[in-house]
């Protein structure tokens, strides 16, 4: 397979799971505000600085209120981590690897974009958002239905796996940490309890609740949910799920063997941490350390096959 | 109501499917017949499942624009042009015989020059123009074929007799459209395929695989072929997309392949480096290669002409073939085809006249408002004068050209192309010009299309077939007369 084939699929997975993330983390948003007491001030602008795109949005816009927001977050094209640019990036991608994805994808991701931007106003507004992004979400997972159900386990597949995880693993600690955030902010402006919606948010926004509550058996609490969500071995949006399914993609796939030693070491990390240390101020810097770690790996993966260029050992 | 054929009228133009007033040409019978029998709401409906199946099919092309490039639906009409096998054989043995004669000619100029030498055609044929590659010089390609994929343009004039307008023997685009017309017309008049006289043309591309498969220097099993494109933007990236599909070969970019120390070509895979056989390269001969030719050019691969001159790799088609898609050296291929083949053409070129000759500039300068002058080294219909359309004032801008100089001009007489019956509102037909470009491979065997892509200028009266200025599609039948 063609380095640049595979960087392709690598890369349309990870931006159809971007889009899929960005629609369900903005409809969440909603229900999280009506939640918390006036006095506290978790505002949208949480969003921007989730994705780590204060500069951006500081040279786009003045007014960080909802508007601006939602509209950074879902529409802005000058925003690489805009819902629209990831359909758009999506859809390029796509277009490029035709001859390598199920037919009826070039038709899928076409049609999405086609919606998504003809109707990306009632994103904007408040009163259709809920109806539109629920759309967003549905087509994203019927692409990512498609591609499991008609596409061969060869290579193909695996760059497909392998980009999905690691998207999803990276909103997962940017979720987590975005959490962190607002439970300490919360703590120094209010005595009330907040941990509940605030935690049972992250969790909404991870598609995790059900799960949750399945597995755990608990009520929500800022170190079970934490816990959960990184060290899950058995939910598909977990850390720990999608390092071990990048960890057997990258097995089945030609000079896999040192991505499967870095994300190895990455996985013992991960099964290290002491939940109850958690919340204190070095979670934080430990989910700062899995970001890096992550973008370590995407590095390991252009390294390993998208610019690999030694001769063919045969 | 349906169609009425008393009222089609060609205007005294040569037409394909209608010989005079309600009277199909026999070839064309059944299908008239079949169209007859359809009221204007069933025509219709089929036009409209043609362009659903478009949509489907995903069938565009790229048009630029200042905002940007859009993909455009394939314009096509659902009226099938039709030939009569006799007349096509003779078509298609006029042009095996004119690629070979090109081919040697091609070949002859990178080596001997015998031609030359024996005054046939005149020295600056390869001094002046502009796609002769010295890089090339005393290289021998396999077989002796440097132009292994051809598309010639035909025209019908009003004697209905077919002349070649232009070889194209760089880059060739179109022949995923004549597959493509075909499936639509499958799809959307299937029953007129219940009958098995119609010549199929599916079998392009394992021809094309065939042809290039025959150019691996390596002789391995299952040599590496690659197309190379110069990316998405390009206007024909859809072809280039579908023929590597069809084919089972690789779609690469020239980012995607190096050049080794070995002078061999590989390509950049998940596994490493792969050695590549055979490229059949859709990017122009400037752009190949930065080492050798444009500097600049990102497209390409640096070393590949060192790969290939060493032996290593098989491009088709082979660097400087254009030299013979020349207008001038077009003027001379009925002598090139009797020099080397020492044959009388079978299809016949459209009356040229050279503007470095004397006595035909003389003609030229005094018909200017009759004939076509074409610049000698340009495609696209870019810089022409059509004598009939033009002013005074352009003609004497032509004349002062033509003068300055004569070499890169050659004229034409202005020719009534032929027309079809072309659905252009509901249930009307009416006639629209078109021409014809089949595809002729050749490598260690020749291989015509069975016809080829008929294009057609949608717009009432118009000539221009570009599918960028209005143009659209056929699809296009061989069918046995005697059936």
């Amino acid at each position: 397979m063609l380095s640049k084939v595979a960087e392709r699929l690598y890369w349309t997975s990870r931006y159809l799971e971007r889009a899929e993330n960005t629609a369900r983390l903005v409809s969440v948003y909603d229900a999280l505000l009506f939640d918390l007491p006036r006095e506290i001030d978790i505002s949208w602008y949480n969003l921007v600085e989730l994705n780590g795109a204060q500069a951006l949005f500081e040279e786009r816009y003045r007014v960080q209120d909802e508007r601006n927001v939602v509209k950074f977050t879902l529409a802005d094209d000058t925003n690489p981590s805009s819902m629209l640019s990831a359909l758009n990036m999506a859809r390029e991608n796509v277009r490029t690897s035709r001859d390598v994805l199920p037919p009826a994808s070039w038709e899928l991701i076409n049609e999405l974009r086609i919606f998504a931007n003809a109707n990306i106003q009632n994103g904007i507004n408040r009163s259709a958002r809920y109806e539109f992004l629920d759309h967003v979400v549905k087509a994203c997972q019927q692409i990512t239905g498609l591609f499991s159900c008609t596409m061969s386990r060869d290579a193909s597949w695996q760059f497909i796996t392998i980009g999905r995880h690691l998207e999803r693993v990276d909103m997962v600690t940017r979720l987590l940490d975005a959490g962190a955030a607002a439970q300490i902010q919360g703590e120094a402006e209010t005595n009330m309890a907040i941990s509940q919606v605030i935690w049972g948010n992250v969790l909404r926004s991870s598609s995790a609740d059900l799960a949750y509550r399945r597995t755990t058996r608990s009520a929500v609490s800022a170190q079970e949910v934490a816990a959960f969500l990184l060290q899950d071995p058995d939910f598909p949006r977990s850390v720990r799920f999608g390092l071990a399914g990048m960890r057997h993609a990258a097995s089945r796939l030609p000079h896999g063997r040192d991505v499967v030693g870095q994300i190895d070491r990455q996985l013992e990390a991960i099964d290290a941490l002491d939940v109850e240390t958690l919340l204190d101020g070095r979670f934080r810097d430990f989910l700062n350390e899995v970001q890096l770690d992550l973008i370590d790996l995407h590095q390991r993966f252009g390294e390993t096959w998208f610019s690999y260029d030694e001769p063919e050992v045969a | 109501m349906a169609i009425d054929w008393k009222q089609y009228d060609p205007d005294g133009f040569f037409d394909e499917l209608i010989e005079s007033p309600g009277k199909p040409r026999p070839p064309a019978g059944p299908l008239i017949d079949y169209l007859s029998e359809m009221d204007t709401k069933e025509l219709e409906a089929r036009r409209q499942m043609a362009e659903a199946t478009i949509q489907e099919m995903g069938v565009s092309f790229t048009v630029y624009t200042e905002g940007g490039n859009i993909d455009r639906a394939w314009p096509f009409d659902i009226v099938p042009r039709v030939i009569g096998a006799k007349q096509w054989k003779r078509a298609e043995e006029g042009l095996r015989q004119r690629l070979k004669a090109l081919n040697m000619f091609i070949d002859d100029l990178y080596n001997d020059q015998q031609i030359i030498k024996d005054g046939v055609v005149p020295a600056h044929i390869v001094q002046k123009s502009r796609n002769f590659r010295k890089e090339c010089i005393g290289m021998k390609p396999a077989f002796g074929v440097w132009a292994h994929i051809c598309g010639t343009d035909l025209v019908r004039d009003s004697d209905g007799e077919f002349y070649v307008l232009e070889d194209n023997l760089r880059v060739p685009s179109g022949v995923s459209y004549m597959l493509e017309n075909r499936a639509i017309t499958k799809r959307v008049l299937p029953e007129l395929f219940e009958r098995k006289d119609i010549r199929p043309v599916h079998n392009y591309p394992a021809r094309l695989f065939d042809t290039l498969v025959a150019l691996s220097p390596r002789r391995v099993k299952r040599p590496e072929i690659v197309v190379l494109t110069p990316g998405i933007f390009n206007s024909a990236y859809f072809e280039h997309a579908f023929l590597a599909q069809q084919m089972g070969a690789e779609l690469v970019e020239g980012s995607d392949l190096v050049v080794g120390d070995d002078d061999c070509v590989y390509m950049r895979t998940i596994a490493g480096r792969q050695r590549v056989d055979v490229i059949y390269r859709r990017i122009d001969d400037l752009f190949l290669d930065p080492e050798v030719f444009n500097k600049d050019s990102v497209l390409g691969v640096p070393g590949l002409m060192r790969a290939w001159r060493a032996g290593n790799v098989a491009l088709a088609n082979a660097p400087g073939a254009g030299v013979a898609d020349d207008k001038v050296v077009y003027a001379y291929v009925p002598d090139i085809i009797r020099y080397y083949l020492d044959e009388k053409p079978r299809i016949a070129n459209v009356k040229t006249y050279l503007c470095d000759d004397p006595d035909q500039q003389a003609y030229v300068l005094d018909h200017l408002d009759e004939l076509v002058v074409k610049p000698a080294n340009e495609s696209g219909g870019y810089g022409m004068l059509i004598g009939p359309h033009s002013t005074k004032k352009e003609q004497a801008q032509f004349a002062k050209l033509i003068k300055e100089n004569p070499r890169n001009y050659i004229a034409q007489p202005t020719l009534s192309l032929s027309t079809a019956p072309t659905l252009v509102g509901k249930g009307r037909m009416e006639p629209r010009h078109l021409d014809l470009r089949p595809f002729i491979l050749q490598a260690k065997e020749t291989y015509v299309t069975n016809g080829g892509l008929t294009r057609v200028a949608l717009r009432k009266g118009s000539l221009v077939v570009n599918s960028s200025q209005g143009g659209g599609s056929k699809d296009t039948w061989i069918v046995n007369e005697e059936s």
